[in-house]
Formats: structure tokens, sequence, C-alpha cells
């Protein structure tokens, strides 16, 4: 308990430099959390129309009952697969009227149903990649009774290339965010130690350990990252509700992300504070 | 206790600060470090007090040696050995009795001995009635007596003054000096550095150890400081003054050819 009754001691003694340093970590850190925000409603959107991949496979008007049942139930058990759906002749020709209402008066007069039966497969979340529906599509091509396999290929890779380029942009902005905050909290512990040099002088003159000297700083650097991190939040918080108001609706961030970013800011500022540490005191008992 | 063994301290700006000095200071002894400025004597509190190690030679303080010592094992060193400075280094924004507290505090002692401590303390150097007053408010003189009371809070083997009344005026001085001498009759070693002649006069009786250039030229009490082992490498070379005394003319000729020995 000394460190962190000693580290807010520290914090409180100096409130304009405490404060300016929380407001830094946690203007960070907002910037962070804003990032987190959009990341997170962009992979919510994406997640959205990633369920719409599926791959289609079209039936040749051969097959009979027992061929479909097995086609089906094989490609069912692939480890990828979530669902497989069969739709009809009839089914398929109800979907495109109602779907292309422009030619609705002309399906009826139809004497043959020219479209296909086909199976309408959908694969399990996280295996909806480019790599996996393409093998996957074309393992379902090699049956003797499918016609034709569509998937959208451009589709499935075009959000997968956004989730990338998303991923990507998170990880620079957000580690040069992290750098910018580290460095904040370092300088902000060096003053620290600067401004108890002559406390640190007398504690090393009557033989207190280098431990019991250094634990005070990581404390301050612990608890500038989590109260900046809090801020953090709030502010993310403020931004979340004012986006979901006036702009659009927008999904808040999960706990799990809260929970990781207050930690993190902590760990950041214990990183950093342990940085200055080993800069300003290597000298601590040294002969 | 202390034993400085052929000890030559060699700093790469300022040059040699001390050259094969050796000798030895037993347990509950009183010794005067004196000299000229820039003759060494902080060089050699700062030895005993292990903030810098010799460029050659061994310094030993009890148990610890300067050759093997462990950075870890410094700590522990620091606690028996009290240093005293002259600028007094108390923290201005605590009162006497929470500098004093603040050594027992970061030295891991609980708090229901430090305030019964800090009291025997203030009430030892006679500042009972000021525990609550901040440095700002405290004389020159009470100011040491509290830095005395905190360097005493580790219960140290030994006590190093350097120059303790350098900026105190006469009366405070022979104050303080008291102090030391009273706390050395109680079974505390006391090296104090100092040039106040008149201090050296007014005490002949005890030890002096004198240093010129970095050179040990002189050592009072060489013969009763040798070691009951029987090793007189630190004593044999010394040229003892027929009355063991320092003359009257010690600051000015401190280092005067009728007892300078032959350099160590």
């Amino acid at each position: 308990m000394r460190p962190f009754r000693e580290a807010v001691i520290s914090l409180v003694r100096r409130p304009v430099l405490a404060a300016l340093s929380v407001t830094a970590i946690g203007l960070s850190l907002f910037i962070l959390g804003l990032f987190g925000l959009t990341a997170h409603n962009i992979s919510r959107a994406l997640a959205a129309v990633e369920e719409k991949v599926e791959i289609v496979a079209y039936l040749r008007d051969e097959i009979d009952e027992a061929q479909l049942r097995l086609v089906r139930s094989e490609i069912g058990a692939f480890p990828e697969v979530q669902s497989v759906e069969y739709v009809s002749k009839t089914e398929a020709l109800y979907n495109a009227s109602r779907e292309l209402a422009e030619f609705s008066d002309v399906f009826p007069d139809v004497e043959v149903n020219p479209l296909p039966a086909s199976l309408e497969i959908r694969l399990l979340p996280g295996r909806r990649d480019p790599h996996t529906v393409g093998t996957v599509a074309a393992r379902i091509s090699g049956y003797e009774f499918i016609d034709e396999v569509r998937f959208g290929r451009e589709w499935v890779n075009r959000i997968h290339t956004l989730r990338r380029i998303a991923g990507g942009t998170a990880l620079i902005v957000g580690g040069s965010f992290a750098l910018v905050a580290m460095l904040l909290v370092g300088t902000t512990v060096r003053m620290s130690i600067h401004a108890r040099s002559s406390e640190i002088a007398i504690m090393e003159n009557v033989g207190a350990t280098a431990g019991f000297i250094q634990r005070p700083f990581l404390a301050e650097g612990l608890i500038s990252g989590l109260a900046g991190g809090a801020l953090a939040l709030a502010l993310t918080f403020v931004a979340y509700r004012l986006l979901d108001r006036t702009v659009m609706a927008v999904l808040w961030l999960p706990d799990l992300w809260i929970v990781a970013g207050i930690v993190g800011g902590g760990v950041l500022g214990m990183l950093a504070a342990g940085r200055s540490v080993r800069r300003e005191l290597k000298g601590l008992y040294a002969i | 206790m202390i034993r400085f063994r052929n000890v030559t301290k060699h700093y790469p700006r300022s040059g040699t600060a001390l050259a094969n000095v050796s000798f030895h200071v037993r347990k509950a002894e009183f010794v005067f470090l004196t000299g000229p400025s820039g003759a060494g004597k902080t060089t050699v509190l700062r030895l005993v007090h292990m903030e810098v190690a010799p460029t050659e030679g061994e310094v030993i303080i009890s148990r610890f040696s300067s050759t093997r010592i462990r950075r870890r094992e410094i700590p522990q060193l620091r606690r028996r050995v009290g240093f005293v400075f002259q600028d007094f280094r108390l923290l201005e924004r605590l009162t006497a009795a929470e500098n004093i507290a603040f050594a027992l505090q970061v030295t891991g002692a609980n708090r229901s001995t430090t305030r019964s401590k800090v009291m025997r303390l203030l009430d030892h150097v006679g500042l009972a009635a000021r525990a609550s007053a901040y440095p700002a408010e405290l004389s020159g003189g009470e100011r040491q007596r509290v830095a005395i009371a905190r360097a005493l809070a580790t219960d140290p083997l030994v006590l190093l003054a350097d120059e303790p009344t350098g900026n105190l005026d006469e009366r405070a001085s022979l104050g303080v000096f008291e102090l030391f001498k009273q706390l050395n009759s109680l079974g505390t070693a006391v090296i104090l550095a100092t040039h106040d002649a008149t201090l050296l006069r007014r005490y002949p009786e005890t030890r002096v150890l004198e240093l010129e250039g970095g050179r040990l030229v002189y050592d009072s009490g060489a013969a009763a400081a040798r070691p009951p082992d029987g090793d007189s490498d630190d004593s044999s070379i010394f040229e003892l003054m027929p009355d063991g005394l320092p003359r009257d003319d010690t600051a000015k000729q401190p280092s005067g050819s009728k007892r300078a020995g032959p350099a160590p």
C-alpha cells in the first residue's frame, strides 16, 4: 500500500503536472477509444455483410430424390458448413417473381420453368474468408449433379480487404498513440523523480532498498495510466452518445474492450514509468 | 571495524584524490579527519559510506569489503554507517520529527516503533520541545541536531560527519561537537572531517588523521589503532608525534616535517 499512498501523495502534491499527464494519456487513449468505436462498428457492419455470403450450387434437372438427399447430407457434413437449404425449381420461380416485380406478369405465362433447383450453402462464422469459400465451392462443384457453383468471389474478397485495411490502420494508429502516451507518462514520472531527488538522496543515504525507492514511481505510472484510461472511457462514451443521437445508430464497445482499454492504460503507464525509473535511478547504490 | 588497506582513489576528471592510504578505526573510537580543502577528507568518508569504490586497495567496514560487496548489500551497510552533512540536508516540507521518522520509515520500521523512537532521538539531541518545528524555523545548530538524530535512526555503528560545524557559529559548533562526543561515549564510533583548527586544539586527546594532497601524512593514534591480529600494515608506516597530540600550528603547517611520516 505504501507505494500507492506515496504515488497518490506525489500526484496530489503536483496537481497541475498530474492533471496534464492524466489528460494527455486520456486524450491519447480517447483517440484509441474513438478508433475502437469505429473499428467495432465497421467490424459489425462487415459481419452483417459477411452473413450474406453464401455458396449457391445449381442442380442439374435430372437429379432424383435419393441423389439430392445424398448430396445435401454430404455437403452438410463438411466441417466449414453451417447449413444447407434446398430451393426447388418452383421456389426459385416464386422467389424470382417476388424479387423481380417488373417481370411478375411474365412468370405465370411460362410453360416450362427455366430456373434450376439449387442448394444454398452457408458457412460457419469465421470460415467465410475468400480462401475457405473458394475451397468449399471447388469441392462442391466436383459433384456430378451440380451444374454450377456461385459464391460472389469479388464480394468476399472486398469484404476481407476492407477488414485487413481496418485492422492494419488500427495497429498503426493505435500503436502510434500508445507510443505517445508512453512518452508522456515516462516524462511525467521522470519529472516526479527529479522533483523528489532530495528525498531519494536521503533514502539512499540512510539505506532504503532500491526496490523501496523505485516502487512509488512505478505505482505513479500505473495510477496515471489507469486514470487516463478512465478519462478516455468517459470521453469515448460522450462521443458515442453524440454520434448515436445526432449522426447515426452506433454500437457501444464490448465490455471486454472497455476492461482491456483501462487495464492497457495502466500497463502502458507502468511500462513507461519502469523505463524512466531504470534510466533515472540506474545509479542507485552503484559504486 | 573500519580499515583502509593501501587505498587509492582516482577520479577520471579530477585525478587522484587519495594515494595509498591505510588506517584502522576501532569500535566506538572518535577520530578527527583533517587537512586542507581538496586533501581527500570527503573521499575518505564517501569510501566508508561506499558511495564510491577504491581504484586500488580495499576498504573494510565491519563485515563488508569494497572488493566483495554486492550492490544489493549496500543499503544494509548504509544502515550501519550514519552520515551527517555540512548543509544538513533536511526535507524542508517535513517537521523535525517527520524528518527523523522518514529515515525510519524508508528503512522498514513500523509505525508504532517509529513514533517512540523519534521522540527518544529528539530527546537525545535536546530537541524534544522542537519536534513539530519545520527546518526553516530552526537555528543552524538545531538543524544539525535533527540531521544527527536522523543519522542515528538506524542505530549505526559509526557516524560520519563531513564538516558538520562548517555552517555554524562557534557556540553552536561546540554544542554539536559535544553531542558527537556524547554519542561516542555511548558506543558509536565517529569520524568527523573538519579543518577547524580551534576544534582540534580544544580536544587534544582525540585521535587525528591528517590528509594532504590525498596522502595520509599524520595519524596520532596509529599505534593504538593497530589491529589485534598483529596486522601492522596500517600503523607501522606512520611516524608518530612524541606526545601523540597535534601541535598548535596544525592548521598552519599540517604536514610539518616533525610528524609527517613517509608516504604510505
